[in-house]
């Protein structure tokens, strides 16, 4: 047992200096993920206004104001000329529901409808003397908010029984949605490409072989490659989190041996899909495709930068059962719903079992030689 | 004579459509230096890493200090030295790490990790990253990596492929001095000729899976061939006719130089140096060779060793 420590310490050491002698993976370990939550927290929870592009196509003579132009005037909405491009600019909004900049482009029908298809404008505008009319997807988000902001200015809203309050407070910005589901990825990202490549890598270059030719113990060298990928993902999100706390006030409201767990089974789960993935491949181009495979439909399904509820009723139940999502909401549930041991449980166990079938899978199925 | 301490007996290996190993039987003695030599595909390398416990045999057994990988494997793992034909190691480890690293993995006495390295000639690179080392300083670091468990046979595949002259004579000075100090045994696998004779007492020679012939330098020449030649280059042209038939058994004109195969060069060489200055024929060059291991692998095989 002591020769199993003492392999398991060497092993270890071996690897975190592999780790920290490599400039470039120290940078995608623990800055490329701050940058990361900066960059869309700032984007996200921000003062930053938002622009919408507008084809506007004019129906009008030279003497005469079309329908925009009139109602603008008429509810107090300045429409400046911006002298360079030609564009008219039009802010609108109030200090709690954020500013909007409409861009109104002047086109004809054509350079109107070119502007649509290659993202330029989201809507059209066909702008008469009498009337407006509106011309877009509706199914396209973006069109139908231009649409409902711009009407409703027109039609000159007053209301004094609504009003609008920012949601300032922690636990209810995108970040505090954001961050625990950041975590949650980089433990992802961490097992499969830490331990999957670094073990792909030993076997195309034969260095597993000649490892295995020695009376070395599998278990500890394992272990070792699992445990060393955990402390290094604990560390980066330790970081992560230290800097949205000081940056972003970000809190945990829930329990941290909550949080602990859930880390651990998530680990534990990532870790044995890596040995799976691992486990035959011998060429890197191949293990890099695989784990992209793996990784690139739960980055996007799994609720990690916006809600999978934005996805399809129908496509929602089974996003609710991938790895990353069980373990993005246990994570997301600690961080702003305040739970605790009793409420992760369920998600916990079928991540640790899931898991240790996982790693038993691939231990049998492994290629030494 | 002792038991065998390796002994291979009808060894068969196939791989998909190519049969590697075709029923190879051999055995090796304690502290002897057994080269298995032989081209490119020759199956050498199969056959050591079935001795390693790397790859199994379809059918056959090799028995290894009177056990079997089935019956000992983690004995047999703390008993043997190995360096593979190619090992890359961790690029951001030192020399003395890597040392450390696989000296954590036996339980037994080892070699002391700087005596590996003064043994290797690796002392002014033992805190440089093995990604900087050179195809030599590499190849001997495999080495002492081989050597850390103080290992009673030695298994080295190919220990100089690819390397330059003088880190092959490198190498070979090590190999030498483990040879002379150690008492081990040592099977290594090469397509030089050269090595095998400047480390091995005994040559197995391989092709396409079976043994052509097996036995030390000179009994291997004097089984095949009892012949010498004799190479010369002539300021003018030169008649056949005019070399002494008496134990000349081959003339050939080899573009610019004539190559005169006999069976005694002691006796025939005075003959033909007579017969030269008889006739007037100005020798610019002359060399007296004994026939070489190529020699009689082409003579088998009809190939030179280095094809």
């Amino acid at each position: 047992m002591s020769n199993f420590f003492k392999q398991f310490r060497i092993l270890l050491l071996s690897q975190f200096r592999e780790f920290y002698r490599e400039p470039e993976v120290l940078f995608w370990t623990f800055a490329f993920p701050i940058g990361i939550a900066w960059v869309l927290g700032i984007a996200f929870s921000g003062e930053s206004e938002q622009h919408r592009n507008i084809a506007w196509i004019k129906h009008n003579t030279k003497d005469s104001l079309t329908f925009l132009e009139k109602s603008a005037s008429a509810t107090g909405l300045k429409l400046t000329k911006d002298s360079t491009s030609g564009n008219f600019i039009m802010r609108l909004g109030s200090h709690n529901e954020g500013f909007s900049n409409l861009r109104f482009i002047p086109a004809g029908n054509s350079d109107a409808e070119l502007m649509v298809k290659k993202g330029k404008a989201a809507l059209i505008i066909e702008d008469y003397q009498d009337s407006i009319q509106y011309r877009f997807d509706p199914g396209n988000s973006d069109a139908h908010s231009t649409y409902l902001l711009i009407s409703s200015y027109l039609s000159g809203r007053k209301e004094k029984t609504q009003s609008i309050k920012k949601l300032e407070a922690p636990g209810l910005r995108y970040i505090d949605f954001f961050l625990p589901g950041l975590i949650g990825m980089g433990i992802m990202s961490s097992a499969l490409w830490g331990i999957s490549f670094s073990l792909i890598e030993k076997r195309s270059k034969k260095l597993l072989r000649r490892m295995v030719a020695t009376p070395m113990s599998k278990s500890a060298f394992l272990s070792s490659i699992i445990v060393g990928r955990m402390i290094l993902s604990f560390i980066e999100n330790v970081i992560l989190f230290l800097f949205a706390k000081i940056y972003f006030s970000t809190v945990i409201t829930g329990s941290l041996a909550a949080l602990l767990i859930v880390f651990l089974a998530g680990n534990l789960f990532f870790s044995g899909v890596a040995i799976l993935v691992s486990s035959r491949t011998a060429k890197s181009q191949v293990g890099n495709g695989l784990i992209n495979a793996i990784t690139m439909p739960m980055s996007i399904c799994s609720g990690i930068f916006f809600s999978y509820h934005n996805f399809p009723d129908w496509l929602v139940p089974f996003i609710k059962v991938l790895p990353l999502t069980v373990l993005a909401d246990d994570l997301r549930s600690i961080f702003i719903e305040g739970a605790g041991i009793a409420e992760i449980i369920p998600g916990t166990m079928i991540l640790t079992l899931c898991g240790i079938l996982i790693t038993v899978i691939g231990i049998k199925i492994y290629k030494w030689y | 004579m002792n038991d065998p301490i390796i002994s291979v007996n009808s060894v068969i290996k196939s791989f998909k459509d190519v049969k590697a190993v075709r029923g190879l039987s051999f055995s090796i003695q304690p502290g002897e230096f057994v080269a298995l030599l032989g081209p490119n595909g020759a199956g050498k390398t199969t056959m050591m890493e079935m001795i390693e416990g790397i790859q199994f045999p379809d059918s056959g057994d090799i028995s290894i200090d009177n056990t079997t990988w089935k019956e000992a494997p983690q004995k047999l793992r703390s008993l043997l030295g190995i360096s593979l034909q190619e090992t890359h190691f961790i690029e951001k480890l030192t020399v003395l790490e890597t040392l450390q690293l696989f000296s954590s993995f036996y339980s037994g006495s080892q070699v002391a990790v700087d005596e590996i390295i003064s043994l290797t000639g690796l002392t002014e690179k033992k805190n440089a990253y093995t990604k900087n080392l050179s195809g030599g300083q590499k190849q001997k670091l495999a080495l002492g990596v081989a050597l850390l468990n103080k290992p009673s046979i030695l298994l080295l595949d190919e220990p100089t492929t690819g390397l330059d002259p003088s880190a092959r004579r490198d190498v070979w000075e090590v190999l030498h001095k483990l040879k002379n100090e150690r008492g081990m045994t040592m099977i290594l696998t090469t397509h030089y000729m050269d090595e095998a004779e400047f480390l091995c007492e005994r040559i197995i020679i391989m092709d396409k899976g079976t043994i052509l012939a097996e036995g030390t330098v000179p009994q291997l020449l004097s089984r095949f061939s009892k012949s010498e030649k004799i190479e010369f280059i002539s300021a003018g042209p030169v008649n056949p006719g005019l070399f002494p038939k008496e134990n000349l058994q081959k003339s050939s004109f080899l573009g610019i130089k004539w190559e005169l195969v006999v069976e005694d060069i002691v006796s025939y060489l005075p003959l033909f140096l007579n017969e030269m200055k008889k006739n007037n024929i100005e020798l610019l060059s002359l060399e007296c060779k004994k026939m070489t291991l190529d020699d009689l692998f082409i003579s088998l095989t009809g190939r030179s060793l280095n094809e």
